[in-house]
């Protein structure tokens, strides 16, 4: 068989089915025309056909097809009777149709023979009444049924019933989906009534040999979604019992068992990807519709857009491809009605009239990655900024604070993209928060990223399938967890020894130094209240990726890797948020599956950054989850509070005073291998001048320092503070204008009046202090620079919570 | 409501019954994963031949006492529309026809969840059997 497109071999498998249905329908229909119903289900049939092979470009059957349809609406009307001839004409037409299908499928065309005897019978049977014909002339106009009756008045009086017959001929508009065929058809008991037919109108015959090897329609089979399911899950079943007989045949140790169930394993397993491979389906399926789509929709906007796919061939579960066809349609339809300007503002903007709109798949890491770019007008931050303002999804500070991204990634959030005003202003928005909910539901995630007027470029991850995942299998307080590798970044075992040093714990919140970074981490047993766990063995911290975002979760033991099949859990606990599902282990026991996103949200972990966006779907206030920040609470010298973000905290150190030296008028300390410049807090903060002095009373040799380091632009700098108090997790309310240099705001936290630093100008006063003492330096660093999200000290525009 | 037939069980002592059309199968006590978080009356998940089960504790369910660190109990699954699900009990007793004449209200003087749960109290030779509404029996939440 050549090459076949594959919307052409869709097309072949449909066509052969309904072929088969219809020599049973015509069949049936001959026996007892009484069965008048039969007769629209006909000719949707051949409609269905007429359609696509038209679209498909087999204009030969097309015409074909197009003559018997003509015939078929008058039968079904009731204006011509269905006499014998016409049905063996009819007949004809199926297996005519046939041999060009099969023609098709071999040469790619619909052949050469035009099958002009053919149709001009049908069209002389569909306009003439009583047929002239001379192998139907013997037969005399049945008597019975009006159609009868109007066919022989226009036999008698052509002129005058011409036109009501034409008037219900016109109307096949009526198109309607595709009759879905049964999947095993009785073709047998068609040949002998496709012979009779042979002998009154014989088609010519094929002008092609008959294909050889099993044709398109022999070589697939449809099967029930639901009898994948099925199979799915027996297989899931069978995998579990290859486990629970290995682990008996380790332990029974007896040699042609183990080799027997060495056997069965690969089997299994082999079996188990086959099955997998049956619910697979290339993604290009459910693209297949999106060049029309973006076609409609360019002429009904006026735009000018190419369609442009690649990875069409990526095969995903058929599950997620069914949940992710209506979020992409969204997409394209809002990346050309929206995001592609009319083609006289490209011109203006330099760019060529026709959009580009590229729509590419791709495996990664596991995973199934969907991107749809185009280079349309993009979507302005600020006004996506000011619109989340004015939505009161944000606070002025907030939203200031925000990254591009995260604000751009805004426009998931419900309650943002619903207004049309939104729409206008920034080129995207009705329903993506709808479409962010179907893709998450799946395990799936969205993520936007777009440049004022050079386009935007959407991404979404969705798992290869749902059914059966590789997962990790951790203990915990005398429970088995499964958690989905997906999630997994990395293992960290620490050494008992090492336990206490490795796991700080400023107050409640316990952070693990991870390659310079602190790593908020939670323990897997106080999560779930099971309790303290036991560190005698040391721990063992799982490292996972929520969104964005990293945190490390502590577990007794890591138990190994395994094949684990998802099993639903009821809605009461699905709704604890903390489990994706539950697996049967290898032992026969059940074992909870963790929801890495849940954990971390039930956790209070993710409530800062852009893991914030990424998970809280089921948030109901997202103004709420947006204002909560993690800071970094310390005292200052005069009794009041400071707080600072800790996202912006690299480390937390306490350092012996004898390591603290001087270098000019800078206080500095010998810290991993470089010289880190100190600034005490207390005396930035306390003198209200621009141009602190730096020599200061000497720390007792054998005081003990706590500095916050912290990092910017590629410089580290420690600000030595007096007291470390606590980390808090807490809404930014009651603001007030800051009322000296150094100082953000003042906001209320765990109920004190809190002055929120302005890290930048802190650094800053390293270099003030440089100039002050006329060292020439680097230009002083202005507030709110790159690499800081706090914004310059608000002024007027504060308001109170 | 007397024509049917109950398969009865222990809990704490109190006799109780099912509708005998609504009881799957009878098992010995299984491996039960308990689910932390989960609300107290959930016994656990038991492994029902690949099929992860719900197990309700009816001790728990009823109010009652906690039952004695390693009792052997034992597991009434039950139909219902969201497949089967375990009834945790102290141990299953006969299959028992009370006759109409036999059904009697609830008294008055019976109160919290039991009440909630029971639909009927029946005279049987082993004693007074309360009848308990299978869907209210395995329902997770929504108790007083």
């Amino acid at each position: 068989m050549e090459e076949v497109d594959e919307t052409v071999t869709e097309f072949l498998v449909e066509s052969y089915e309904n072929l088969d249905k219809l020599d049973r329908d015509f069949v049936a229909f001959e026996e007892d025309s009484s069965r008048q119903g039969l007769l629209p289900s006909i000719f949707r049939t051949i409609h269905t056909i007429k359609g696509t092979c038209g679209f498909l470009g087999f204009s030969r059957l097309e015409a074909l097809s197009h003559a018997g349809e003509t015939l078929l609406g008058r039968l079904r009307d009731g204006t011509l009777p269905a006499t014998p001839e016409r049905i063996t004409a009819l007949l004809a037409m199926v297996d005519a149709i046939r041999g060009m299908l099969h023609s098709i499928e071999s040469t790619g065309t619909d052949g050469q023979d035009i099958h002009g005897p053919l149709t001009a019978e049908l069209d002389r049977l569909a306009t003439l009444g009583p047929p002239e014909g001379p192998g139907a002339a013997p037969v005399a106009p049945p008597a019975a049924g009006p159609g009868s009756t109007a066919a022989a008045a226009e036999a008698v009086a052509p002129a005058v019933v011409s036109a009501p017959v034409a008037a219900p001929v016109a109307t096949p508009a009526v198109v309607s989906a595709p009759v879905a065929a049964p999947v095993a058809t009785p073709a047998v008991v068609v040949a002998p009534v496709a012979l009779v037919a042979a002998a009154t109108v014989r088609p010519p015959e094929p002008a092609h040999p008959e294909p050889s090897g099993p044709s398109v329609a022999e070589s697939s089979v449809r099967v029930d979604v639901a009898l994948l399911a099925q199979l799915m899950n027996l297989v899931g079943e069978l995998v579990l019992t290859r486990n629970q007989l290995l682990q008996h045949t380790h332990s029974s140790g007896e040699l042609g068992l183990g080799a027997t169930t060495q056997r069965l394993n690969l089997i299994t397993t082999e079996l188990q990807e086959a099955v997998m491979r049956t619910r697979m389906h290339t993604i290009g399926s459910v693209w297949a519709k999106f060049p029309r789509l973006v076609r409609d929709l360019c002429s009904a906007c006026g735009k000018q857009v190419r369609l442009e796919v690649s990875g069409q061939d990526t095969e995903v579960d058929r599950t997620l491809l069914d949940a992710i066809k209506d979020p992409l349609t969204h997409i394209i339809r809002n990346s050309v009605d929206h995001g592609i300007e009319a083609p006289e503002r490209r011109l203006a903007a330099g760019k060529p009239a026709e959009g580009r709109l590229s729509l590419s798949a791709f495996h990664e890491s596991g995973q199934v990655i969907v991107e749809i770019v185009d280079d349309g007008g993009g979507i302005s931050v600020e006004r996506v900024r000011n619109k989340a303002i004015e939505r009161g999804l944000l606070t002025v500070e907030a939203a200031a604070r925000m990254e591009d991204r995260d604000v751009l990634n805004l426009i998931f959030v419900p309650g943002f993209s619903t207004a049309e005003a939104v729409t206008s202003v920034s080129g995207r928005g009705v329903g993506m928060d709808v479409v962010r909910t179907n893709i998450e539901r799946v395990g799936g995630s969205i993520g936007l990223d777009s440049r004022v007027g050079e386009g935007t470029r959407i991404r979404i991850r969705i798992p290869l399938t749902l059914a059966i995942v590789p997962a990790l299998m951790v203990w915990c307080n005398g429970d088995r967890f499964a958690i989905p590798q997906v999630n997994l970044v990395e293992l960290v075992h620490i050494q008992p020894q090492d336990v206490a040093r490795s796991l700080e714990r400023i107050h409640d919140a316990p952070v693990y130094r991870r390659r310079g970074r602190l790593l908020p981490i939670l323990s897997l047993g106080e999560a779930l209240g099971l309790g303290e766990m036991d560190t005698q063995a040391g721990v063992n911290l799982v490292v996972l990726q929520a969104g964005d975002s990293q945190f490390g979760v502590l577990v007794e033991r890591v138990a190994d890797t395994a094949e684990i099949v998802v099993k639903p859990l009821g809605r009461v606990l699905k709704e604890l948020g903390v489990y994706a599902g539950a697996t049967i282990l290898g032992d026969g026991g059940v074992a909870l599956i963790l929801d890495v996103m849940g954990l971390a949200q039930h956790a209070r972990l993710l409530a800062e950054g852009r893991s914030r966006f990424q998970g809280e779907a089921q948030a109901p206030a997202p103004a709420v989850a947006v204002d909560v920040v993690r800071m970094l609470i310390v005292d200052g010298n005069d009794g009041s509070r400071i707080a600072m973000r800790l996202d912006h905290v690299d480390r937390l150190e306490i350092f012996p005073a004898r390591i603290i030296e001087r270098a000019g008028t800078v206080e500095v300390a010998q810290y991993r291998g470089a010289i880190l410049p100190l600034i005490r807090l207390s005396n930035v903060l306390v003198e209200h001048r621009l141009v602190p002095r730096f020599v200061r009373n000497k720390y007792e040799d054998s005081q003990r320092v706590p500095v916050v380091v912290h990092t910017v632009d590629g410089r580290t700098v420690g600000i030595v503070v007096d007291r470390m108090h606590d980390i808090i997790e807490e809404r930014l309310v009651n603001l007030r204008p800051a009322s000296r240099p150094g100082v953000l705001f003042s906001a209320v936290l765990c109920g004190r009046v809190t002055e929120v630093l302005d890290l930048d100008w802190v650094v800053g006063s390293l270099d003030r202090e440089s100039r002050a003492t006329s060292t020439p330096r680097r230009a002083t660093r202005v507030s709110g620079a790159a690499g800081i999200s706090f914004p310059s000290r608000p002024t007027g525009e504060v308001h109170d919570g | 409501m007397a024509e049917h037939a109950f398969v009865t069980f222990h809990v704490d002592g109190l006799l109780l019954g099912i509708d005998v059309m609504r009881v799957q199968e009878v098992l010995h006590a299984s491996r039960n994963t308990r689910v932390p978080l989960a609300p107290p009356v959930l016994g656990g998940l038991i492994n029902l031949r690949g099929e992860i089960v719900v197990a309700v504790d009816m001790r728990r369910q009823l109010g009652l006492t906690e039952a004695p660190s390693g009792a052997h109990r034992m597991n009434l699954v039950v139909r219902t529309s969201d497949g089967p699900v375990s009834l945790i009990v102290d141990d299953i007793g006969e299959v028992v026809q009370p006759e109409q004449g036999e059904a009697e209200r609830l008294p008055e003087t019976l109160r919290g969840p039991i009440r909630d749960l029971a639909t009927g109290i029946f005279k049987v030779p082993a004693g007074l059997l309360l009848a308990l509404d299978v869907d209210r029996a395995v329902r997770l939440v929504g108790h007083a």
